[in-house]
């Protein structure tokens, strides 16, 4: 099955290199979007059908955990599941992002098997909604 | 500066290579660094705060960060341009992250900051601290490129 997948980051070459990963690893890409940062994100998802968001932490403009709380106080953009894909590596704001509700995270320097293991155990999860 | 701290960045920098364009660096004798010019035509420098201050930075000749970009990407970069210089800065931003992950795992703790990019054959380095600037040379089938880590 393919997905949809919003991917976030304000590098252009770190978009490109995840979207390069995550089809390498097999994992199936439906249409694919890409945000410079968390409002960009945002705006994408007023007009596309998003089943994925891959999002870096530490963003200019608005950064991943403001993304996501943003993303939680709508009905149906709560229900989308988010990855933080990321160098950050400070527990308590990993920690905070579980909180959230993200439901996955991949540490930047990452291997394709890395990234498909851990998308695939979220989106074939009986309810991952 | 304290001689454990050194291989992390080493550790740090083969690992991240590797991980993200399949590049096998091999590094050589490190060495204490003398004046501010860069040995590459493009440098990563990132500032990095913590149990001491001090910064980072991985300065590539062009050679081998064209290769290693073209490796990241699969496609063939042929100039220093605006993506190289973006993806020299994410780089150094993954290897500062790794090696201070590294650092955490023998007790020591730092953050890093948001890494700044330069670029010109000749350019400088201003390391945030004076203290000894250490620098680690690596070679790639493409090239070489340095590692200098200088702390309080």
């Amino acid at each position: 099955m393919a997905y949809n997948v919003l991917i976030v980051d304000d590098s252009q070459t770190m978009r490109k290199v995840i979207r390069k990963t995550v089809s390498l690893s097999g994992f199936e890409i439906g249409d694919c979007w890409e945000a410079g940062n968390g409002q960009e994100a945002l705006d994408i998802l007023r007009t596309c059908w998003v089943d994925l968001i891959l999002t870096d932490l530490n963003m200019p403009v608005m950064n991943g955990l403001e993304m996501v709380k943003e993303l939680v106080k709508d009905e149906i953009y709560r229900k989308i599941p988010v990855v933080l894909i990321t160098t950050e590596g400070s527990e308590p704001r990993i920690e905070e992002a579980y909180a959230l509700g993200i439901k996955g995270y991949i540490q930047k320097p990452f291997y394709p098997e890395a990234i498909r293991d851990t998308l695939l155990r979220i989106m074939e999860a009986p309810h991952h909604d | 500066m304290k001689a454990e701290w050194i291989n992390p960045f080493l550790e740090a920098t083969v690992s991240v290579l590797k991980t993200m364009a399949s590049v096998d660096p091999v590094p050589g004798k490190p060495y204490i660094k003398q004046g501010t010019s860069a040995t590459g035509d493009v440098s990563g420098v990132v500032g990095i705060t913590g149990d001491t201050e001090g910064s980072i930075c991985i300065t590539f000749s062009r050679s081998s960060i064209l290769f290693i970009i073209s490796q990241m990407l699969g496609e063939q970069q042929v100039e220093i341009n605006d993506e190289v210089k973006d993806a020299v800065g994410e780089l150094t931003n993954m290897i500062s992250g790794d090696s201070r992950r590294r650092l955490e795992e023998a007790g020591y703790h730092f953050q890093g900051a948001i890494p700044t990019v330069i670029s010109g054959h000749g350019h400088e380095i201003k390391h945030i601290t004076k203290g000894p600037i250490l620098s680690i040379p690596f070679n790639t089938q493409a090239g070489p490129f340095t590692v200098e880590v200088c702390f309080k």
